[in-house]
């Protein structure tokens, strides 16, 4: 089995570089982290890399708009090598700014393999602020998306101040209708939250917290999936510790947030 | 030719700001609104063309999704148009990014001048407002007039083609720089001069600075430089660095202490040295984890073989009291830098904070300038934009309200950080400048914001304050410059780092300078935002976001290179020597020529009386309070008072799991909605092993006594740490001060030598603790001016001074991660024990403050019998027994039973005559009583024998069991239920104070 290389970008106000490269390395990766200007002047080039991840943090601080001011830039000096790269068959993975950052490219959704245009948006959270909380994620098991192969629901933290998804109608229908939808909010019991807050913790249209390409290939997500790479960022583990002691069991070693990256890595090796 | 944008959202589509602000001023003025849009202002001096406006306006400042925008006005519908826009100067964060992004696209650079501003309008529909409700929403909801302008438009007066105008908020100084000579011909003189300019000189300190310049000696070298008389910028250096903000004059100041009028004097010469320095010094020596202390911007301990922590506190108090905002985001992103000023560069790994303000619900006569909601609603997003968009996890935090926070409110902020052992094979928390290494700055541009902020900040507020000291933080650039910085380190290029904080380049070329014994500065090079400052006011500004680095000079190139590549701008600004002096020159020519050494020798040390007066002098007793009937009620009401009900919607705001390595989170429990005792990180991700973390105020008990107030904050700050699985043996403190005016003065300050024997008392504390407790203090500040004169209801004002308060933050190895515990009950049928002994302390605790009384028995902390107990609770910890542990904390514990059954959503069954206790008969203090060195804890009924013999010889007891069927139970002494609460009724008059924000 080959190395699988996986890019994490950098710099401008991203930061969340050191985690997303440790979770790339326990899901099998060999993660570098890349400075954006690193990629525009050349220093590193993404022919050396099967694994892309926009990740997440505050580039230019969020100011117009999360995520815009990367996607400029990017588009400016990159945009066509980024295409390329996703049509060579690579993976790209958005995570909060980084999926703000793809659906403003263009890189999402991606429909009729058009990968300029901006259908959707991530807006401002109809709470009116940043919120930090664990969320219930149903897996929508008929999309094509790869990162989400055999799974069925996750828990992971959101953490952002622009995630509602919006698109109009026929942009929605059209996702659902492809399965390009990935992840809905859901409730504990696993139904769909219907955009009851806190559980659809920024009112998303069909609680949307992630999409994907018709390839399946690109995947933008708000909440963290690398923030859950070890069993104790789980909220509840000390609880699920001692019920387990209870029953004379031992807690899981792996990590659910991890298997994002795995299903990743499996598909390219 | 001046452009200006403006964006909208569609106008179906929800507008939270809009939104946000609309319910405030419903909420806290009752007016009512219809609607609230905003309009997004880009105002673009620039001389662009038609196709580039259009360019930008449609690729890079309208989402074509969701926003319309236009270069005329939007037509959006309105009774009333409030537009908000900067005052010159001000950091408008915004507008230099849309300025990086217009460059970007359109290949271009902004010449010299050319700038974006931005600014909002705000569309409110609502038929019945009045001009003068529109005024107040626009000066006391919207913007703050230090630094925001706005307008306001009636919809019959607005011209649909001109809109708010075109306004340009540019700074035009059309000045040239000037370095002006002082005449020192009298000390009269000097302290004249140093009113006019504001320099704060202390009386004390002008004979000292004028016998130095007039010094034949000195007078023959400055000679040859071409300088006489000392220079306005020479003044400003010394004013800065003689400040209490830098250079702590008072904890090391000459206290003259008496106990009572008349009892024996005693004379401590310089708190910092005796109560501080020493203790610290001696626990060093035992604690071989303890790296570096007491000289850096940060202390550090060892984390593992090739990692160390370190950590700081500050805190920035008047800036946040005018401008909260802007006050707290520069407070919470300058303590970053002090890590990453530490050693040769420290990552950082986690940020706390704590708030003092006024009652949020405050309704009284006095007119603080912002109101404490205001205020807290402004510090509460100052932190959180400047802690989330740093990219730096906030897990803990608190809030304290007291009346004594309206004449100026605290703003504590703490920093994390870490670095490698190593750093190129050399010792990474050694640094030194050597002669003829180059002076670097990095970062931000200077202007001429927080010019007199250290002076300042050394006074009490008064009108006459100036308010340009305060800023905005720019994470942005900060977090660019801490990625650059560190890549820097590991590259072994930096030789030295500190920040530039409180005094500029003043501080940190002086501090930096030292090493070396000497610098020349070229202070032409210094980027500014704009031209036209003085050489003096280029010295002492604190623009924010910069760093002074020491760099070889074959180091230049590659330095330079990678700032390039992080896009922070990094400029030569002169060269460290070894000729024992400061040199400034501007353009060639020496404008300030002082030895290096003259900061440290020669000037007078201040000097105070501290006279204390025992409680019962004071005329304190213990309330005539007979036992209360309705426990039920009273246990719900304590839950809502605003010093102990859920604080969730702050926590809830602060990324408290960025960098990936969150282990205890700020809101635990079934329902994640109890705060925790501490935050525990995983700050190496590939080491199992953690940081705890934790702080505590109990300012109240200052109102008895200061030395008990310090005591029962460490005990509290080391039991929080204790309860999720900290080490008694690895306990790192910092303390941070914040005390009214202690100088005595016959009108102004007539309890000054009180207030400055509480101090003295509190030193005391400190180390008495800090030794019993084995805690060294690796970083520590104090700010000594909490006073504020408030006007009245009569145009009268009064002073209003603040409890004498400490934070005290405490850090914690934990050798294991997975061994950490949480509060929360877990499983039906465990065994609830209490440890540690209640006794009859009810003074200033929240239940007398229920009744408006704050009686005599202060809770004492007795550590040497505390300490074996936490040592022994740890054992347990690592055998894994303990099912939850909680601490007993304010509100006592009923209140914090109450906790640990909301944390697991679980019934608790208590008999209250089991408690552990030492004279205390009353059911009412037993229950409500605050006494130190207590916990709470659940335990698995199987591991009952193991545990109790770890306790062994402890005082502690099975007091209950947990219950399934959601209800808190207490019986009293006499076996007689005397709260019977569901739990989930408790939760929700726990969480119902703040629950709509």
């Amino acid at each position: 089995m080959s190395t699988i290389h996986a890019l994490v970008l950098t710099g401008y106000g991203l930061n969340c570089d050191h985690e997303t490269a440790h979770a790339l390395e326990l899901a099998g990766a060999k993660a570098t982290r890349v400075h954006i200007n690193s990629l525009i002047n050349g220093e590193v080039s993404l022919d050396d890399f099967q694994i892309m991840v926009f990740i997440g943090g505050f580039s230019w601080a969020d100011d117009h708009g999360a995520g815009v001011i990367q996607a400029v830039r990017m588009r400016t000096h990159i945009g066509e090598a980024l295409i390329r790269f996703i049509e060579k068959g690579n993976l790209v993975l958005g995570i909060c700014n980084g999926f703000q950052t793809l659906v403003n490219l263009g890189l999402l959704p991606g429909f009729d393999n058009d990968y300029k245009r901006r259908s959707v948006a991530l807006i401002a959270n109809d709470c009116g602020n940043f919120r930090d909380d664990w969320t219930h994620l149903w897996v929508n098991p008929d999309s094509p998306c790869v990162f989400t192969k055999n799974l069925e629901s996750i828990e992971l933290p959101i953490r952002h101040g622009e995630g509602k998804f919006y698109a109009e109608g026929p942009t929605i229908a059209r996702l659902i209708a492809d399965n390009q939808m990935v992840l809905h909010y859901a409730l504990p019991d696993g139904n769909w939250a219907q955009r009851k807050f806190p559980f659809n913790p920024n009112n998303s249209f069909v609680d949307v917290a992630g999409i994907c390409d018709p390839t399946g290939r690109v995947f933008g997500l708000m909440p963290h999936p690398e923030a859950f790479h070890h069993p104790t960022n789980h909220p509840d583990w000390t609880r699920t510790r001692e019920s387990l002691r209870r029953s004379g069991k031992t807690p899981e070693e792996f990590a659910p947030g991890l298997h994002i990256f795995k299903n990743g890595v499996d598909y390219l090796s | 030719m001046a452009h200006r944008l403006e964006i909208t959202l569609k106008p179906d589509l929800f507008d939270p700001e809009g939104e946000g602000y609309r319910r405030k001023a419903r909420d806290y003025f009752g007016i009512g609104l219809q609607e609230v849009r905003t309009v997004y202002i880009l105002t673009i001096d620039a001389d662009f063309s038609h196709e580039q406006l259009e360019k930008i306006r449609s690729e890079v400042f309208t989402n074509p999704v969701t926003q319309v925008s236009s270069y005329d006005p939007l037509p959006v519908e309105f009774d009333w148009s409030i537009w908000i826009g900067y005052r010159p100067g001000v950091r408008d964060n915004p507008g230099a990014t849309a300025v990086e992004a217009a460059e970007d696209v359109l290949g271009i650079r902004l010449a010299r001048g050319e700038s974006i501003y931005t600014s909002r309008r705000y569309c409110i529909r609502s038929r019945s407002l009045t001009e003068a409700d529109a005024q107040m929403i626009a000066g006391e909801l919207m913007a703050n007039d230090i630094i925001q302008q706005w307008k306001i438009f009636e919809k019959d007066h607005w011209d649909p083609k001109q809109g708010v105008g075109i306004i340009i908020p540019k700074v035009m100084l059309n000045h040239t720089p000037t370095v002006t000579t002082v005449p020192i011909d009298s000390d009269e003189t000097l302290q004249r001069i140093s009113d006019e300019r504001n320099l704060a000189l202390n009386p004390n300190d002008i004979p000292t600075i004028r016998s130095y310049f007039n010094d034949e000696k000195v007078r023959a070298e400055r000679g040859e430089v071409g300088l006489s008389d000392p220079t306005d910028i020479e003044l400003e250096y010394i004013s800065q660095g003689r400040s209490d903000h830098c250079n702590h004059n008072t904890f090391q100041g000459l206290f003259r202490y008496r106990e009572g009028g008349d009892g024996p004097e005693e004379i401590i010469d310089n708190l910092f040295k005796t109560c501080i320095q020493e203790p610290t010094l001696e626990l060093k020596e035992k604690k071989d984890w303890v790296i570096s202390v007491l000289w850096d911007n940060a202390g550090a301990g060892r984390f593992d073989d090739d990692h160390y922590y370190v950590i700081t506190g500050e805190t920035h108090n008047s800036p946040s009291n005018m401008e909260a905002y802007g006050g707290a985001i520069t407070g919470i992103v300058g303590v970053y830098r002090d890590p990453l000023g530490t050693g040769k560069g420290s990552k950082l790994v986690m940020g706390g904070y704590g708030y003092c303000v006024g009652p949020r619900d405050y309704s009284g006569e006095l007119k603080p300038r912002l109101h404490p909601r205001r205020l807290l609603d402004g510090v509460i997003e100052g932190v959180r934009d400047g802690g989330n968009k740093s990219g730096i996890p906030t897990p803990f935090g608190g809030v304290i309200f007291h009346p004594g926070y309206l004449g100026k409110c605290l703003v504590y902020v703490t920093a994390l950080g870490i670095m490698p052992a190593q750093v190129d094979g050399a010792p990474a928390e050694i640094k030194t400048t050597s002669p003829g290494e180059l002076a670097i700055m990095c970062g931000g541009r200077v202007g001429k914001d927080g010019i007199h902020g250290v002076t300042a900040s050394s006074e009490s507020f008064s009108e006459n304050t100036p308010a340009g000291h305060v800023q905005i933080g720019d994470p942005y650039t900060q977090k660019k410059m801490h990625d650059f910085l560190l890549e820097a380190r590991d590259e072994g290029l930096i030789q030295f780092i500190t920040d530039n904080g409180g005094g500029g380049l003043s501080s940190s070329m002086g501090e930096s300078a030292r090493f070396s014994n000497g610098c020349e500065i070229e202070l032409e090079k210094v980027p500014l935002k704009y031209e036209g400052l003085d050489q003096w006011e280029i010295w002492i500004s604190e623009s924010q976001e910069r760093m002074t680095v020491s760099i070889k000079p074959e180091d230049h190139d590659r330095f330079m290179a990678l700032s390039a590549k992080h896009a922070v701008e990094s400029t030569v600004i002169g060269r460290y020597t070894g000729t024992g002096k400061l040199q400034i020159k501007y353009r060639g020519k020496t404008c300030a020529y002082v030895d290096l050494d003259l900061l440290t020798a020669g000037f007078p040390q201040w000097e105070f009386d501290a006279v204390w007066r025992s409680p019962a002098d004071r005329g304190l007793f213990e309330p005539v309070l007979k036992p209360p009937k309705e426990y039920n009620r009273l246990l719900m009401d304590l839950l809502a008072r605003p010093n102990i009900c859920s604080k969730e919607w702050i926590a809830r705001q602060y990324d408290h799991e960025v960098q990936g390595t969150s282990v205890i989170k700020p809101l635990v429990g079934k329902g994640r909605d109890v705060h925790s005792d501490a935050a525990v990180i995983r700050p190496v991700l590939t080491s199992e092993k953690g940081l705890g973390f934790a702080q505590a105020l109990l300012p109240f008990y200052s109102a008895i006594d200061a030395y008990h107030m310090t005591a029962c904050t460490i005990d509290e700050a080391v039991r929080r740490l204790i309860a999720v699985g900290g080490d008694p043996e690895h306990i790192g403190g910092v303390d941070n001060f914040c005390w009214p005016n202690i100088q005595y003065h016959p009108e102004n300050n007539p309890d000054g030598k009180f207030k400055a024997a509480q101090l003295v008392r509190a030193c005391r504390a400190l180390k008495e603790m800090c030794l019993s407790y084995g805690i060294p203090l690796l970083s520590g500040k104090d700010s000594m001016y909490v006073d504020g004169h408030l006007p009245g209801a009569y145009g009268e004002t009064h002073k209003v001074s603040a409890l004498e308060t400490i934070q005290f933050s405490a850090v914690g190895l934990i050798e294991d991660v997975k061994k950490c515990q949480t509060l929360d009950a877990k499983c039906e049928g465990d065994l609830v024990y209490v440890l540690g002994i209640t006794r009859n302390e009810c003074g200033a605790s929240e239940y007398y403050d229920r009744f408006g009384e704050v009686g005599l028995n202060v809770p004492v902390v007795d550590s040497k019998a505390f300490l074996p107990m936490y040592k022994a609770l740890h054992r347990a910890v690592i055998e894994g027994l303990p099912a939850s542990i909680h601490g007993i904390y304010r509100g006592g514990l009923g209140a914090h039973l109450a906790m640990v059954a909301m944390g697991g959503e679980l019934g608790l069954s208590i008999d209250l005559s089991a408690v552990p206790e030492d004279g205390v008969t009353r059911e009412d203090i037993l229950l409500f009583s605050e006494s130190a060195g207590r916990f709470i804890l659940t335990l698995d009924p199987k591991h009952q024998a193991s545990f109790e013999k770890i306790l062994k010889g402890m005082p502690y007891a099975q007091v209950g069991r947990v219950s399934a069927d959601g209800r808190l139970r207490v019986k009293g002494k006499n076996g007689k239920t005397i709260i019977d609460a569901a739990v989930e009724d408790l939760k929700a008059a726990w969480k119902a104070p703040f629950a709509g924000l």
